[in-house]
């Protein structure tokens, strides 16, 4: 029942939050404190359902099964160590999200914090559901609370930007939801369990695949779907970004590897040159998109289009190293580009500005300030010791053995991410300050350094011991893989020596490649 | 007994209609001092509620399974019974919801309620129709007063443009029918539904006769159900007619429709012939479900909004009946059911808001901020919103979701791919009121009190059609498709 009593705290929470009595001020000072003591606990039990849970196995653990909405659905959760993880990303992220908004949002506060308690339900429930159609339900629920958020507290294009996040995003899953239909139909169950073992016909998982990709590569997003983040996250307030770019966009990883990889194999082995082709525009392309940003959240979103590249090329390895380090790099990336969220929040709080040539000489006038926004500089690079490493070592590794044509320009994707996030640090921390109002703001205080203290923690434990964090997952990856074995790959030049073209290239790549 | 009682007893929610509009006339008419006397309205109304209450309990004690009278006419079996619960509580909520809107206007008859009840009596005999000629009769008495509720704000031009082009038009969709019942009688020699199916499915080589007579009577209940392409009366006469009679308009006469098209086309032409009229209804929902879409996305008045919506939710409807298997009649009329409480729910929120002078709401600019200066009834039309949109885990959802699945077991993919891009366009405008009502700020005036009189009887009205509406409303799935389940399988003789 844990699972279950975790996805409602948060909608009581949000019913008891917009029906709190008393005046505005009093409001909104107590939803304040609601959400976030109920944030708190749902990460205690996040902490606590990460100590019961059985590292060793595969199968789903805390499960519950109720035939509540039959015959449509039932309610039906269960956990693997993928979900585990992203669960407890989650629950970590919210409590920041809460406290990031403490002061930041003025207006109408228990809507806020109850929307934000309901987008924490419906994110566990995505993750926790067990039923094919209980998770279309949580997915697609995600997007009333994001319109909300975007909509009304966001910036001058908010209205622009709530729309095309939600318009894009429902076009996806309508077309994902038609290819649900038809499985469920097919194969008599709609367990995702269950659906996971079928096979389904050679042909019709083509199709099935295109269907759920329209979905999770408008999440995630791929190239050339993402438009719809930078708008969002440039319009959407601080804590938005965060749970937008921290766990919404892990929706789309979640859904290749809980659905297209186990339920779709063959398809998903045949169309590898679609999602390493698309990962490698998105690489170099929204790298260079990023280069030339003006607003520092922009450019942070289109960042975040890169990394999520990675991750499309780790899953689409279609081996262990591959996906594991993708499932590194999504936690990675959601605690990662979430602070780095969080640091242009803190000094847009005070010059209300997202302009980079507003802002200079931090490292002079907010010494604090430039110190974390210099360790998420790293960690978003993929410095050593930092989660970021980790993530991509492993991506890289695996990507190698499918193709090393494009692990190849994967690779230039860090070296472009190393440009734009120095070259953005070096134009907001160094040189002199853009003007008075720059050198006047104040460093971190006491709750800003408690937001992002513990996101350093846990990026220095995920670089430094990422054991802990893959542990529980390598059960379940084990067993995506061991369904994807054997399938006929689609033929992607998979050794540089096959290209004639680049001949200089390919000697030390295929040397390196015999050392390996 | 003689034969006629018992075809009476079987006929109870009749009997109790036909009785009780005539004594509804009665009362009216003596409780008042005069025809405008609001003191004769409000007692007219409630005992009309109370006539439609005493309808429904008659249907408990209905015997099980299929029971005929009045030598074939007329059938009672569970797809009858469960139309009629869902017409008589949609004909209560419109006697309700209009009552403080009448009494305000100053055109507060007491005949309103007198017709409504007409109509509804009208809508029971169609579901219960198992032979072309009550078809007929039924969908005429179910027309007549509508006809006459439509310009039922007389000095209105408006009202009585919408009076008279619902008349013209929908006297020419009569006529059509009628011409296709002819045909079909005159090609199987029968009018009852059951025989002429026995005839239908006796035939080896398709007969073109019968086809047209098909055709003549899809045609003529696409225009009832305000299907395309024989749609164009309903903005119009949304627009036109008083608010109240739009939102009468918008929820029983469509599920009575419905289930009429349904019971018609099951019932009489199973078999080969099913093939011929599911490309026609293929063609009639597909075109619904795009053109309400479409057509919505520039309407700047809301009456002529969910006039468009009505259309797009008709189309999805009719997505559950292109299959032709119980299960897509059971996802009928599960949508019928979700759709008559989202659209009523809908046109009671529009029909509590006043513009400061007094007047009614009509135009969606005056939703601005609406969630600032009326929170809980903003929040309710959110929930119809996004409801309708059918974005989970809002009620709206399951109906579209069970209607394609129907479809999609039947192998009718391209249906349910086109059906939900289509829904996709539909969100923009459900989505568009939201933006007006939580993202706009309110317009320098803001709005005046609510109507005062039966507002408490029509904010609880809010209240429970929002709770069905809403993620709490998922409970009701169970029992709802248990029953719709039952229904449905009535069509379909063992």
């Amino acid at each position: 029942m844990i699972l279950s009593f975790m996805i409602l705290l948060p909608v009581v929470a949000a019913l008891v939050v917009a029906t709190l009595p008393g005046g505005d001020e009093e409001r909104a000072g107590r939803a304040r404190v609601v959400a976030l003591a109920t944030t708190l606990v749902e990460f205690a039990l996040g902490i606590w359902l990460w100590t019961q849970f059985d590292q060793s196995t595969a199968a789903f653990q805390f499960t519950e099964n109720l035939p509540l909405f039959a015959p449509f659905l039932n309610w039906s959760l269960g956990i693997d160590g993928i979900a585990l993880m992203l669960i407890e990303l989650s629950v970590f992220l919210m409590p920041l999200c809460i406290l990031a908004s403490w002061v930041a949002v003025k207006k109408r506060v228990p809507e806020y914090m109850a929307a934000f308690l309901l987008m924490e339900s419906l994110m566990i429930g995505t993750f926790a559901a067990r039923d094919i159609f209980l998770f279309y339900l949580f997915f697609e629920g995600g997007l009333i609370p994001m319109f909300l958020i975007i909509g009304i507290w966001g910036g001058a294009r908010r209205i622009y930007a709530s729309y095309k996040f939600f318009l894009y995003t429902l076009l996806g899953s309508v077309l994902m939801l038609v290819a649900m239909l038809w499985m469920v139909n097919f194969a008599g169950t709609a367990d995702i369990g269950e659906l996971s073992k079928v096979d389904f016909p050679k042909e019709a998982q083509f199709w099935l695949f295109l269907a759920f990709f329209a979905s999770f590569a408008v999440k995630m997003p791929m190239w050339p779907v993402h438009t719809w983040l930078p708008d969002a996250h440039v319009e959407a307030p601080t804590a938005g970004s965060v749970i937008l770019a921290g766990v919404l966009l892990k929706l789309g990883g979640y859904g290749f590897i809980r659905f297209s990889l186990p339920m779709f194999p063959d398809a998903s082995a045949q169309l590898i040159w679609l999602v390493f082709g698309l990962s490698m525009v998105a690489v170099v392309y929204t790298s260079l998109v990023a280069l030339v940003q003006q607003d520092m959240k922009k450019l942070i979103a289109y960042s975040s289009v890169a990394h999520m590249a990675f991750v499309t090329g780790g899953l689409f390895a279609l081996n262990t190293q591959g996906i594991e380090g993708a499932m590194v790099m999504m936690l990675s990336h959601g605690l990662v580009s979430g602070a780095l969220f969080l640091c242009v929040g803190v000094i847009y709080d005070r010059l209300h500005t997202r302009e980079i040539g507003r802002y200079g000489g931090l490292a002079d006038t907010m010494p604090k300030y430039a110190l974390v926004l210099l360790f998420f500089t790293m960690a978003s690079v993929g410095l050593p010791a930092t989660s970021g490493f980790v993530a991509e070592f492993l991506v890289l590794l695996g990507m190698y053995q499918t193709s090393t044509w494009a692990t190849f320009v994967l690779t230039t994707g860090i070296i472009l991410g190393a440009a734009y996030m120095l070259w953005l640090y070096a134009r907001v921390a160094y040189g002199k300050a853009a003007g008075d109002d720059t050198r006047a703001m104040p460093d971190l205080d006491a709750r800003e350094i408690a937001i992002l203290v513990p996101i350093i923690i846990a990026t220095l434990w995920m670089g430094i011991y990422p054991k802990s964090f893959q542990t529980p997952m390598k059960p379940a990856i084990a067993e995506v893989v061991a369904r994807l074995e054997g399938r006929a790959l689609a033929t992607v030049p998979t050794d540089m020596s096959l290209s004639p073209a680049m001949p200089a290239l390919a000697a030390p790549a295929a040397a390196q490649e015999s050392h390996h | 007994m003689h034969p006629i009682f018992t075809s009476i007893a079987i006929a109870g929610p009749e009997t109790v209609l036909t009785l009780g509009s005539l004594a509804a006339l009665m009362l009216g008419t003596f409780s008042g001092k005069g025809p405008k006397d609001s003191r004769a309205l409000t007692v007219t109304s409630l005992f009309a509620v109370a006539i439609l209450a005493l309808a429904g309990f008659t249907l408990l004690d209905a015997p099980a399974g299929i029971t005929r009278a009045f030598d074939g006419l007329y059938v009672a079996d569970d797809f009858s019974a469960f139309l009629k619960v869902v017409i008589l509580a949609a004909s209560a909520a419109s006697v309700l919801l209009a009552l403080p809107w009448l009494q305000e206007s100053g055109s507060g008859r007491f005949e309103y309620p007198v017709l409504l009840l007409l109509a509804t009596l009208g809508m029971t005999m169609m579901v219960s129709a198992n032979d072309l000629l009550t078809l007929y009769v039924g969908l005429e008495l179910a027309a007549l007063p509508s006809y006459v509720l439509a310009a039922f704000h007389r000095q209105d031009d408006r009202s009585a443009e919408a009076g008279l082009k619902y008349f013209v038009l929908g006297a020419l969709a009569s006529g059509i029918l009628l011409y296709g019942v002819t045909l079909i009688y005159g090609f199987s020699g029968s009018t009852q539904l059951d025989v002429i199916a026995g005839v239908v499915s006796g035939q080896t080589e398709r007969s073109i006769g019968l086809l047209f007579g098909i055709v003549f009577i899809l045609a003529g209940l696409a225009f009832k159900v305000s299907a395309v392409p024989f749609h164009m009366w309903t903005p119009d006469v949304y627009e036109g007619a008083p608010t109240p009679v739009a939102a009468f308009f918008s929820a029983a006469p469509k599920a009575a429709a419905l289930g009429l098209l349904a019971r018609v086309m099951i019932v009489a032409f199973p078999g080969n012939i099913a093939g011929d009229w599911q490309q026609i209804l293929i063609f009639i929902a597909i075109a619904s479900m795009v053109l309400g879409a479409v057509a919505a996305v520039a309407q700047t008045n809301i009456k002529r909004l969910l006039a468009y919506s009505s259309i797009a939710n008709i189309g999805f409807a009719l997505v559950g009946l292109t299959p032709g298997t119980p299960a897509g009649i059971s996802a009928l009329l599960f949508y019928v059911t979700v759709y008559v409480a989202m659209t009523l729910g809908s046109f009671l929120v529009v029909l509590q808001l006043r513009r400061p002078d007094g007047s009614p709401v009509e135009s969606m600019a005056d939703f601005a901020g609406l969630s600032k200066t009326q929170p809980k009834l903003a929040a309710a039309l959110a929930i119809f919103m996004f409801s309708l949109a059918g974005i989970p885990p809002l009620l709206g959802f399951w109906p579209k979701f069970a209607v394609f699945q129907a479809a999609i077991a039947s192998g009718l993919i391209a249906l349910a791919l086109i059906g939900f891009v289509a829904s996709v366009i539909a969100a923009f405008y459900y989505l568009r009121l939201i933006k007006i009502m939580y993202f706009d700020e309110p317009a320098p005036a803001p709005f005046g009190p609510l109507a005062t009189e039966g507002s408490a009887v029509n904010g609880a009205m809010i209240a429970a059609c929002a709770l069905f509406c809403s993620p709490i409303g998922m409970l009701a799935i169970s029992p709802l498709v248990a029953a719709t389940a039952r229904a449905a399988a009535a069509l379909f003789p063992a």
